[in-house]
């Protein structure tokens, strides 16, 4: 076993630990908190699918963030004031059952993604980074200006949505499921990284035309990572909104995106786990810088600034190595 | 709809383009001579209106205010250039990316620190309060008129600074070919500090500017920094000439957009659906825009392609 998956191992026995201890000690802010880094984690992976394994630079992953919690947001919204969203052509009835959430905060995202990722792609570099970031400024915008969900002041759901068997209230079991869906995420994006689609995609960000010359189109490559990319964010972005039972045009700012991006470079870049354990380290200085000053961000943007200048490869990095294992 | 009150918009829409271009222009040679995307030039902004609202509060004087601004946004560059961007030139843009979001956070919530978090007011001095009446019956804001006015010459000094001072041709030799001006024997690192010191005293400047007019308060500058990136992004990285058409053009766009969209839905639909869908559609106009533009001319109107 080498040192990165013993890492994995570590990080992901942690983070189940410290929430069920919590639990036990009848603390449930931290069970809370936990959640927090899970969430993040997820929408983490989700960015690192696209940033770490094809390089693209998408500062604005707010965009699917948002739109879970905005699919999760008016589906709760309606179901909660019994009026149906849609009366025409045929009935469509908000609804407070989180997999069908998901799957609607999954498909959202996605196809929102495709469209942006057609656009975006046919521009690279810098170019891409700054569009990307249009887009999610675009949502933010639409989101405070459109006043049928709460416009600026957002959209707050009374009860968080159910779950079939489990008590949602309860924190131990609405983090047992963010926890069972970071684990089915990764499963996925590690066989996904590990698939020849996947193989190609990595390769195709170290040299694209050598991708081209056996064949693949390296921007089919990029626009499905962008797509699978934004879904995983979106269904971190309706956990999210469920978590606070809260949604507001904040989570499309680019702040988010800018933290998303946080999370994929303090962990280590390219590397399956990263992200959780950037999302983690980024909770905990949250926490523990938090209270030593109402301006922790000052520390923050030191640390990130140390970590970008002198510490690339993040957490994943110091301890696993620079070289990502080719296993 | 009258004539008065479009050609009123209008000429808003011409500041709010001219404003733009101050930011956008540093924000494009900084990109077309170094390669870097500074994120943290909205910051530089946001301290030019902090100099210029602290110096009017302690001094009562405008212009003292404005150079103000210039000096204190220019210092901080090359503060920030000397120690953190030096080092990026030769990183890739994520990491760019990244430092500079770090610097942002630090400079927001520095500036809090410092000043709180409550918004502080910079008036528009008496000679330039008031209004001035334009042919054809339009009175406009003398204020905002000599903001078109102010920012069109700056944009002339700047257009006769690149094509004729020696600093403007080292500036464009630089575009083309870092290597070889170094090799030709010029001190690129100073230039490039020299260049980060412009266009940070061009953003302090629009800072001040439009301080006057809105509140001067944290993170005033991302807003302004975000549509600067689409007026670039709309004229071509790296053009100067790109720089000042997108920054009137997404001016115009989004102060006429959110003018008319209404109105002309409001033909169309009830008032109050008429409203929200008009305003909700101009908040997005300049992104659309931005979208088609993408699909005709990946690399911006000016760019090269």
């Amino acid at each position: 076993m080498n040192k990165e998956t013993t890492l994995n191992i570590v990080l992901m026995t942690i983070l189940v630990a410290v929430p069920v201890l919590a639990w036990m000690s009848d603390e449930p802010f931290l069970v809370t908190l936990a959640t927090r880094a899970v969430i993040f984690a997820i929408a983490g992976v989700g960015l690192n699918f696209a940033l770490g394994f094809g390089g693209l630079v998408s500062f604005g992953h707010a965009a699917f963030f948002g739109l879970g919690g905005y699919a999760m947001g008016i589906l709760a919204f309606h179901a909660q004031t019994y009026t149906p969203m849609m009366e025409w052509p045929f009935v469509i009835e908000g609804t407070k059952a989180m997999p069908i959430i998901w799957l609607v905060a999954i498909i959202v995202s996605a196809l929102v993604a495709l469209a942006i990722g057609m656009l975006s792609l046919r521009t690279s570099g810098a170019y891409f980074i700054m569009i990307t970031l249009a887009f999610a400024q675009m949502f933010y915008y639409f989101a405070i200006s459109w006043p049928a969900y709460g416009g600026e002041d957002g959209l707050s759901i009374y009860v968080r949505n159910e779950f079939p068997g489990l008590n949602t209230m309860d924190p131990i079991q609405y983090f047992s499921i963010c926890y069972v869906l970071l684990l089915l995420v990764l499963f996925i994006v590690h066989r996904a990284a590990h698939s020849s689609f996947g193989l190609m995609l990595r390769a195709a960000k170290q040299n694209e035309e050598r991708v081209q010359a056996v064949g693949q189109v390296p921007n089919r490559l990029y626009l499905i990572a962008f797509t699978i990319s934004g879904a995983i964010t979106g269904l971190a972005g309706a956990l999210f909104a469920d978590l606070n039972r809260f949604v507001s045009p904040t989570m499309f700012s680019w702040h988010t995106s800018g933290e998303i991006m946080v999370f994929v470079i303090l962990g280590g870049l390219g590397r399956v786990f990263g992200p959780v354990a950037g999302a983690a380290l980024y909770i905990l200085l949250e926490h523990s810088l938090g209270g030593l000053s109402a301006y922790w961000h000052i520390y923050l943007g030191a640390i990130l600034l140390g970590v970008v200048i002198f510490a690339r490869g993040g957490l994943y990095g110091l301890i696993a190595g620079r070289e990502v294992a080719h296993d | 709809m009258s004539f008065v009150l479009l050609a009123e918009q209008t000429l808003n829409g011409l500041q709010f383009g001219v404003m733009l271009f101050l930011m956008a222009a540093g924000l494009t040679l900084i990109f077309g001579v170094m390669g870097l995307i500074n994120l943290a030039h909205g910051s530089l902004y946001m301290i030019g209106a902090f100099a210029a609202a602290a110096t009017a509060a302690a001094t009562g004087s405008f212009v003292l205010a404005l150079g103000a601004s210039l000096v204190a946004a220019a210092i901080a560059g090359v503060i920030v250039e000397v120690t953190v961007i030096r080092r990026l030139y030769d990183r890739d843009h994520l990491d760019q990316v990244l430092a500079t979001f770090a610097l942002i956070l630090i400079f927001s919530e520095g500036t809090r620190w410092i000043f709180g978090s409550f918004p502080l007011f910079l008036d528009t001095p008496d000679y330039l309060s008031g209004t001035v009446s334009l042919p054809f019956g339009v009175q406009y804001s003398l204020y905002r008129l000599t903001l078109i006015i102010a920012g069109l010459l700056v944009a002339v000094g700047l257009f006769w600074m690149i094509a004729k001072t020696r600093i403007g041709i080292r500036i464009r030799a630089g575009e083309n070919d870092r290597e070889m001006i170094a090799a030709l024997g010029v001190d690129i690192s100073r230039l490039y500090t020299l260049i980060f010191a412009l266009g940070a005293a061009l953003a302090g400047l629009a800072g001040a500017l439009i301080g006057a007019i809105q509140s001067v308060q944290v993170g005033m500058g991302e807003p302004v920094l975000i549509l600067a990136f689409v007026v670039i992004v709309v004229g071509g990285i790296g053009s100067i000439k790109g720089a000042l058409v997108g920054a009137i053009l997404i001016g115009l766009t989004d102060t006429l957009g959110r003018f008319l969209l209404p109105k002309l839905f409001a033909l169309v639909l009830e008032p109050a659906q008429a409203a929200s869908v008009g305003s909700s559609l101009a908040s997005m106009s300049i992104y659309i825009l931005m979208a088609a533009v993408l699909v005709f001319r990946p690399k911006g109107l000016f760019g090269d392609s």
